[in-house]
Parts: structure tokens; sequence; C-alpha cells
């Protein structure tokens, strides 16, 4: 009669690949980021991230903006560390401008930019329990950084978005309460840091979903271009405070914190011990805080001599870069943003290979991804 | 036998650090003294924003209608956003013409709260204010015209 029709052999279940996707509305990204997750049973074998829900084109909007206006993007892009954004820039527009910016800028723009470390760690602290299913921290982590962002609102007026930098120097003065203020902060938290490992650090479930959970080795670190904490604690010395320092970070004494694992519950831990070191910071700095001037004196339109310009700085993530090249008009043309965040989302497809779905949401969660900070 | 022992060790373990946990929050609940929430929209009348908490941009009036702005379009070019326009008209003041602002047009649903146009006014006309609650059931509602009608430039403003 007719052709044979294809034999099939009968198996049961037949080995085939699964996909789901992860986002781009999911409480655990943070954010919009889509995870395309291929399966196998509940292991995960590839994790394609797709970017771009969240694009606004920060460097093409900074080649038609004023030097001076290019700042405050910069607090939209990893708004968990607006101020050492905005460092950033400022840094590498004085590059170009050649002023000599004052003692007391870099010391105030040092305390801030720890306080701006404390603030996004302890909100990553709080959100990581929260993705493991321990929603408790969350409220911890939130109390603690309200106290925070009460000296950031005195002082810069507002409380994530700061724009408290211009090139040159501070948009003001520091408010009078300031030094009182941060000086209670510090007291309070050293009591309150302890808390930390009491409800999280040691809690059986939490160290048997961290631990041996999404290991980067020091190699692999290296070459996907991890820093930051997630790259210190796979052993990757790479505190670009220690190694480059700017502002008043070459006046301290810190230690950088390495861990040797390379796992989730390495990079929790070394951003604990990163709170003390920030601490330690901001105690050495607060009581000797230069007299003299908030401001460089600056021309009201700025404009940077023909060159390249580079300026590398440690945010709470990573190595945030800035590189502008300028014709010698008031706005340059070509910024480049090298986000710390799109590095170490790199790195997430390795970690997560053979791994579970819950793991997923683990190793995210240790990374600290902002997506904003990603996309740009 | 090793493993029993070992793995009844590893539960009492457990078991403690879950209790260590739990004395944290235990702690809070006997000492609601420390728990430091906010009632926000019941403590409205008490509620005091810092001096410098970047609510919008208002344009200072006296109380005889006199504001500071000389419509030198100065914020308008410091703005990244667009989101302030002033609209002049020629006036005819002592029989020479003189420029004035017609409209200060402010969109608020534009403003990023840098504080840029603040810190270009020559004539220190606006100001931010420390009002917060901006929710509006229209987005037209949004667009404001700063200067109050009939105000006039105050006295010996330049």
């Amino acid at each position: 009669m007719g052709e044979a029709v294809k034999t099939v052999t009968n198996t049961p279940f037949e080995e085939q690949e699964y996909f789901i996707n992860m986002g781009p509305q999911h409480p655990s990204t943070h954010g919009v980021l889509r995870l395309v997750l291929t399966l196998e049973g509940e292991t995960i074998r590839k994790v394609e991230p797709h970017l771009g829900y969240i694009h606004r084109s920060i460097e093409k909007m900074c080649e038609k903006d004023g030097y001076k206006q290019i700042v405050h993007l910069t607090d939209r892009m990893d708004y968990l560390s607006a101020h050492i954004n905005n460092e950033a820039v400022c840094l590498a527009v004085e590059q170009g401008m050649e002023v000599e910016i004052p003692e007391r800028v870099k010391v105030i723009r040092t305390i801030i930019a720890e306080l701006t470390r404390l603030a996004s760690h302890q909100l990553w602290w709080g959100v990581m329990g929260m993705d493991l299913g321990a929603i408790t921290t969350f409220l911890y982590g939130f109390r603690d950084r309200e106290m925070i962002n009460d000296i950031f609102e005195e002082t810069c007026g507002a409380r994530l978005t700061m724009n408290y930098n211009v090139p040159g120097g501070l948009m003001f003065d520091i408010h009078p309460n300031f030094v009182q203020r941060t000086k209670d902060f510090i007291a309070h938290f050293k009591k309150k840091l302890p808390e930390y490992d009491e409800l999280l650090s040691g809690n059986i479930i939490f160290r048997k979903r961290t631990e041996g959970v999404g290991v980067l080795s020091k190699e692999d670190a290296i070459s996907f271009g991890v820093t930051g904490p997630a790259g210190r604690a796979s052993g990757f010395s790479c505190d670009l405070r220690k190694h480059a320092p700017y502002s008043a970070y070459d006046k301290v004494q810190f230690k950088e914190v390495l861990g040797t694992e390379g796992d989730s519950y390495a990079r929790y831990k070394v951003r604990i011990q990163e709170m003390w070191e920030s601490m330690a910071v901001i105690e050495q700095l607060i009581d000797n805080i230069p007299e003299g001037d908030f401001q460089a004196k600056t021309k009201a339109v700025i404009k940077l001599p023909k060159g390249e310009f580079y300026q590398k700085v440690e945010t709470a993530r990573g190595e945030l870069g800035v590189y502008i090249i300028s014709e010698g008009d008031k706005s340059p043309y070509r910024m480049k943003f090298r986000s710390p965040g799109f590095s170490n989302l790199s790195a997430l497809d390795h970690m997560a290979r053979g791994a579970k779905i819950a793991d997923v949401v683990t190793i995210m969660s240790t990374l600290d991804l902002v997506i904003p900070d990603i996309d740009r | 036998m090793r493993a029993i022992i070992d793995y009844i060790k590893s539960i009492i373990e457990g078991i403690r650090t879950l209790l260590k946990g739990m004395s944290v929050t235990g702690y809070y609940i006997t000492h609601p003294r420390e728990i430091i929430t906010q009632q926000y929209p019941e403590n409205r009348e008490t509620l005091e924003m810092f001096d410098r908490f970047r609510g919008e941009v208002v344009l200072t009036h006296t109380e005889a209608n006199e504001h500071r702005c000389t419509g030198c379009s100065a914020c308008e070019l410091a703005c990244p956003n667009g989101t302030i326009e002033i609209i002049s008209k020629r006036e005819e003041v002592d029989g020479k013409k003189k420029k004035v602002i017609d409209k200060f047009m402010y969109n608020l649903s534009m403003c990023t709260f840098c504080n840029l146009c603040i810190l270009s006014c020559p004539t220190d006309a606006i100001v931010m204010s420390k009002d917060f609650e901006h929710a509006v059931f229209d987005r037209s509602l949004l667009t404001k015209v700063l200067n109050k009608p009939g105000s006039k430039l105050m006295e010996g403003v330049r």
C-alpha cells in the first residue's frame, strides 16, 4: 500500500532540552533582566541573559549634554552607588580641566563614597536574604540604611540619586549636622552589624544554599573581568582603592578583603567584611576634614581640550571606568562607561552550569547585579 | 555508628543556629521602642523634610506679589531635560521697552531634580521646595506656570 510510517522507538523519556524564561519581571532579578535557562530536568545546562529592557542610551545622551549635566545621568546607572558614579565622571572631567581640587573636597567625597558603599551593601544583604526566602533580613537591612539615607538627604538633598558632585568640587558644603550624624551612624551600626551575622550568616538553611554554590575560580574571575566583591571572593586582588588610589584613599589605612573559595558564601563574607572596612575608612577621615573651599573655581561652561580621558573607580559592585573622547567642545564627542555589572553578568553562565534552578537565584544575588547598570 | 552521631549532631547544630537567629527577632518583639517605623500618612502634620530636600522648583514671591526672575534663561540652558521654558515678552516701563517674563513654564513630570537650575540662577529667584506629594490624576496638571498672575519683578533686581 503506501509508504511505511517512520518508526519511532518507544522510550518513556526522551533526552531533550527544556527552556524556561526567568524574567524580565522576576522578583529575584531586581529589575528587568531576562534569563533564558536551558534545563535538563532541574539542572542548568546554559544561562543566556537577554539585555535591553531598561536601555536608556545614557552614553548617547551624554554626547548632547554639557559636562555639568552629564553627572546627574550617571546617578541612574548604578543607582545604589550613585555618588561613586558621579565622582568617576567628575574625576575624569577634572583630569581634562587640569584644576587643583581642594583637599576638603577629596575627603568629603571619600566619606560619602564609603557611606554609599555601606548603604549599597546593607541593601544587598537585606535583598539577598529575601531572595533566599528570609523576609526578615530585608527589614533589618533597610532599618540601618535609613540612617545613611537621612545623612544624604540632609547634606545632598536627595536620598538615592544625589547628584552631589559637580566637576571641580561639590554642589554645596556639608551640612553642619553631617559629622555628628555620621558618627552616630557608625556607633549605631557597629552594634548592629553583628546582628547580621547572628540572623543570617550562621543560619543552617542559608549556609546549605550558599556554600559551594556558583564557584568561580581566580583564573575565571580574571578572564571574565569579574571585579568588586565578587572578584575578590575568588582571590582576585582588584580593589582600585588600593591599586589606583583616587580622592583621599591614599591617606587612609584599610585592608583589602580577599576570599579564597570563590563560592556564594565567600562573596557574602567579603561584603560583610567590607562593611567593617568602610566604617574604618570613615572613622579615620570624619574627625579631620580639612578646612577650605568646597569647590574649585571653574568656568560657567566647561570645555575640555582635545584628547582622551579615562578614570576608573571602585563602586560597590566593582570597577567603573569612564572614558571621554573630547574634540574641544562643551560636550564630549564620545563617552563610554565600563560598568561592573555587565562584566560580572558575563560570568553568570559559567557559574550556573550544572547547578539547580534555585541556585541561579543565589548566584545572581551574590553577584549583586543592578540591571540599569548593565543596560545603561 | 559514627555517621548516626554526626547526623544527630548536625540536626542539633542546625536547630541551634535557627534559634540564634530567632533570638534577634525575639529581642525586637520585646523591645518595641527600638522599632523606627514611621506612620506616614498619619504623621503628615509633624513630618518635616530637610532644608536641602529637592521637592520641586518654585519661584519665590514676596507678599507684595513680586518675584526676582529677570527672564535671563540661565536655568533653561542649565536644565538637561528641557523641563524649564521661559516665555518672555516686551513691556514698556517708563517709556523704555524692557524684557520681562510672561510665563515661567515648569514641567514637573520631566524634572530629574538635579538642582542645576537653582545653582545657575544669578538672582536666586528659584528654589527647591520641600513639598514631595506630587501625585495628580491628570498628567497635564504637572506642567505648571510658576509666576503668579499679576506678579512683577522686584525693584532693584536686574
